[in-house]
C-alpha cells in the first residue's frame, strides 16, 4: 500500500446522497480476475450515455473545469454491496481522499486497505466544501493525516481516524502484514478454543 | 450497574477475540469464511505476490453464485469472462485444498442459501464472506458480515480480521402479523423508518415475538436484508426453532458433539438488563405489506400508501428515474417482469407461499415471470413437493440456481424503463440491469403482481 501523508488538490463535487456501489461500479463490470482498469468505468452509468456509450456532459467528471484528486460527495457515500471494486475504481480513476458526512461501513473499510482516505466532515463543512468548488472549481482542499485535519477556504476541520489506521496510512502498511506477525497469538487461541480443523 | 450483563453480539464476539492491538482494533477470529467467484480471485493473487499460503482451507467453502447463467448450466459459460472467473475459482480451490460447490455439484447455489441448509451455518460462529448479504446467518445467532476482498486475503492468511467492535442496537417488533404479512414486509417497514443509514456502525439484534415466532427462512430473510439499513450484520437469539433446522444437515454436529453444541448454543441469548447503544420497538400490527417506490430501500410504503413527496433532492432525483410522481398510487403501474429469487427470498419456505397463491391461477399475459431457486437442494425439493408444475402451469418460467437479476452479472436482466417487483435487496439505479426500475416486494405481493399484472390495493384490503 502505498503512504499518504498529506494531500492538497482540487476537488470534483458530487453533492447526491447514498451513492451506492452499484453507481460507483455496476456490477456488469465486475467480471475481471484483477485489481486494475475499474477506473474506465467508474460511475459508468452517471459518465456515459447508456445508449451510445458517450460522455455525459452534464456528469461532473466529464466537465474540463473539475479536476483533482479528492471527491466531494453527499451523505452516506459507499452504501450497498462490499465490492471492494468500487474503492479500486475511485483510487485507479485518481482519487486519493473523499469528503463526505457519512461513510457506509464495508466501503470505509475498503477504501482504508487500498489507501484511499474517506475523511468525514460536519454536515454543514460538507455543504460549505460543495457550494465552494462548485462556484470556484479552483479552490484546493487540503488533508494532513498526522494532523487529521481537512481545510478549506481558510476553514479547518478536524476528523476521525483510527490510530491503528493511521500508522498504517502513514507508512504504507496494511491488515495482512500485521495479522501474519500475530500468527504465533492465533494459533494458541485456536488450541485454547480447540478450533482445530487440521 | 449492569457492567456483566451482555448482550447476544457480546457473548459472540468476545469469543472470538484473539487478542486486542493497544489502542486499536481487535484480532477477530473467523470460523467459516464462505468465497465464491467474483470477490475471491483478487484476493488469491494477493496471496501468491505475498508467498504466503492459505493458513485453514478446511474453514473454507466455495460456490459459485454471482456470475453464473440460470440457463444451460450444463454447458460451458457463454460469456468469456464470466467463464474465466469461474474457472478461476475452481482453480483456485484445487490449488489450495479447498471445498468447492460449484456448477453442477448438487450441494451448489448462492453462497447465503447453501451455507444454512447444509449446516455449515451453526449458532456462535464468525461467518464472513465476500458479499454484503453475509448477514443472512446472523439468523442462527453467528456473528456474520460482508467483507471487501482485501478482508477476504487476510483471512486466507490468518483466519482472522482487524475490526473496532460495532455498536450494539436491538430492534423489538412486538404482536401478531397482519394477514398476507411476510417477513420481508417486516424488514422493508424496519428499513422504511429506520432508513438507509440508520444502522450504520450498529450490529442489531431482531427481539420480540414476531421474529420468535418467525421460520428459520423469515429469519433469514430479516437478517439478510440488515445490510440496506447500514447495520455490518443482525443476528437472532438461537432457539429450538434453530436447533431443529440445523439437525440432521450435512454438515451438522452429531452425537455427543451435537448435545454439547445444543447446550452452549442455548446461552447465547442477550442477558435481561443488558444495554444496548440503540434501541427501535415496533408494532407488529402496523405492519402491511410493503413495496418500494424509490432506488433505495429505505423507500418503503405499505401497498395501501400514495407515493409520498420527496423530501430532497436525493429521493427527487429517485422518483425521475423511476418515472414515478408523488401522489400517485402504485396500483397505477404496470408491471412487466417479476423476479422471484435472490439470497432474500429463494428458499423453498419463500416458493411454497408463492405457489399456494398461484395454484390454479395464471400470470397476467404481459407479465414475464422468473423463478430462480436459491440453490439445487431447493430445486430438488421444489421438484418432489410438485411446486414446479404449479409455476409451470401459471406460465412462470423456471431456471437454475444463482444471484441471477438480483444484481444483473449474467444475461438475467431487466429491460430499460420496465418495472420489476422482484424479491431481491436492491432498487438502485440500474441494479436489475441499465435504467430498469426495480420494486422491492415479498415473494407473495409479487406472486400476486405476476397474476394481476400491477399491485393490486383492493386485494390487499380485502
Amino acid at each position: 500500500m502505498k503512504k499518504l501523508i498529506t494531500i492538497q488538490s482540487r476537488a470534483i463535487p458530487l453533492p447526491a446522497e447514498n451513492i451506492d456501489t452499484d453507481q460507483i461500479i455496476p456490477a456488469r463490470f465486475l467480471k475481471s480476475i484483477d485489481r486494475k482498469g475499474f477506473g474506465n468505468n467508474l460511475f459508468r452509468d452517471w459518465r456515459f450515455n447508456v445508449h451510445t456509450g458517450e460522455p455525459n456532459p452534464e456528469f461532473v467528471l466529464n466537465k474540463p473545469e473539475f479536476t483533482g484528486e479528492i471527491l466531494v460527495a453527499g451523505n452516506n457515500f459507499g452504501c450497498g454491496s462490499s465490492r471492494e471494486h468500487a474503492a479500486w475504481a475511485l483510487t485507479d480513476y485518481g482519487f486519493k481522499v473523499i469528503v463526505s458526512s457519512y461513510f457506509a461501513d464495508i466501503f470505509k473499510g475498503n477504501a482504508l486497505n487500498n489507501g484511499l482516505l474517506p475523511v468525514k466532515v460536519s454536515e454543514d463543512f460538507l455543504k460549505v466544501i460543495l457550494e465552494g468548488i462548485t462556484n470556484d472549481p479552483q479552490l484546493e482542499i487540503r488533508v494532513d493525516v498526522e494532523q487529521q485535519s481537512v481545510t478549506f477556504n481558510g476553514k479547518t476541520e478536524n476528523f476521525e481516524l483510527d490510530s491503528y489506521k493511521k500508522i498504517c496510512l502513514l507508512n504504507g502498511y496494511d491488515d495482512i502484514d500485521f495479522l501474519i506477525s500475530r500468527k504465533k497469538a492465533i494459533q494458541e487461541f485456536e488450541l485454547k478454543t480447540q478450533k482445530i480443523y487440521e | 450497574m449492569n457492567n456483566n450483563r451482555k448482550t447476544l453480539f457480546d457473548k459472540v464476539w468476545d469469543a472470538h477475540v484473539v487478542e486486542t492491538v493497544p489502542d486499536g482494533p481487535q484480532i477477530i477470529y473467523i470460523d467459516k469464511h464462505l468465497i465464491h467467484e467474483v470477490t475471491s480471485p483478487q484476493a488469491f493473487a494477493e496471496l501468491e505476490a505475498r508467498n504466503l499460503k492459505v493458513f485453514r482451507p478446511e474453514q473454507i467453502v466455495a460456490t459459485a453464485d454471482h456470475n453464473v447463467p440460470t440457463q444451460h448450466q450444463e454447458l460451458p459459460i457463454r460469456d468469456e469472462l464470466s467463464r474465466n472467473q469461474v474457472e478461476q475459482l475452481t482453480e483456485n480451490c484445487v490449488k489450495n485444498g479447498i471445498e468447492l460447490f460449484g456448477l453442477g455439484h448438487p450441494y451448489q447455489g448462492i453462497v447465503h442459501i447453501i451455507a444454512p441448509e447444509l449446516g455449515i451455518t451453526q449458532p456462535g460462529m464468525s461467518i464472513v464472506c465476500g458479499d454484503s448479504h453475509t448477514s443472512t446467518h446472523g439468523a442462527f445467532g453467528a456473528i456474520a458480515f460482508g467483507i471487501g476482498t482485501s478482508q477476504v486475503a487476510q483471512v486466507f492468511a490468518s483466519q482472522c480480521l482487524l475490526l473496532n467492535k460495532p455498536k450494539s442496537m436491538r430492534i423489538t417488533v412486538n404482536g401478531t402479523l397482519n394477514k398476507d404479512v411476510q417477513p420481508k414486509d417486516v424488514i422493508l417497514y424496519i428499513i422504511s423508518k429506520v432508513g438507509t443509514d440508520g444502522g450504520t456502525g450498529f450490529f442489531c439484534e431482531y427481539a420480540g415475538d414476531v421474529f420468535e415466532n418467525m421460520s428459520m427462512e423469515g429469519r433469514m430473510t430479516v437478517c439478510n436484508m440488515s445490510i440496506e439499513m447500514g447495520a455490518r450484520g443482525g443476528m437472532i437469539a438461537p432457539d429450538a426453532v434453530t436447533f431443529d433446522y440445523v439437525k440432521g444437515r450435512a454438515f451438522a454436529p452429531e452425537g455427543e458433539d451435537w448435545e454439547e453444541k445444543v447446550a452452549y448454543w442455548k446461552t447465547l441469548k442477550t442477558d435481561e438488563g443488558a444495554v444496548f447503544d440503540a434501541e427501535f420497538t415496533f408494532d407488529a400490527s402496523e405492519i402491511q405489506p410493503m413495496v418500494t417506490y424509490g432506488t433505495n430501500p429505505g423507500m418503503g410504503i405499505s401497498v395501501h400508501e400514495s407515493i409520498p413527496a420527496p423530501r430532497n433532492e436525493s429521493e427527487a432525483k429517485a422518483l425521475q428515474y423511476m418515472g414515478l410522481q408523488a401522489g400517485q398510487s402504485m396500483s397505477d403501474i404496470r408491471v412487466n417482469y417479476v423476479f422471484i429469487g435472490s439470497c432474500t427470498n429463494a428458499r423453498i419456505e419463500d416458493f411454497r407461499s408463492v405457489a399456494e397463491y398461484i395454484k390454479g391461477k395464471s400470470r397476467s399475459g404481459h407479465v414475464h415471470a422468473l423463478i430462480v431457486p436459491g440453490s439445487q437442494q431447493v430445486v430438488k425439493q421444489m421438484y418432489e413437493e410438485g411446486l414446479d408444475a404449479v409455476f409451470r402451469e401459471a406460465g412462470f418460467e423456471i431456471r437454475q440456481p444463482g444471484c441471477s437479476a438480483c444484481l444483473a452479472m449474467n444475461d438475467d436482466k431487466i429491460p430499460e424503463g420496465e418495472y420489476c417487483v422482484s424479491t431481491s435487496n436492491r432498487n438502485f439505479e440500474g441494479r436489475q440491469g441499465q435504467g430498469a426500475r426495480t420494486i422491492l416486494a415479498s415473494p407473495l405481493t409479487a406472486a400476486k403482481v405476476a397474476v394481476e399484472g400491477k399491485i393490486s390495493i383492493l386485494q390487499h384490503l380485502n
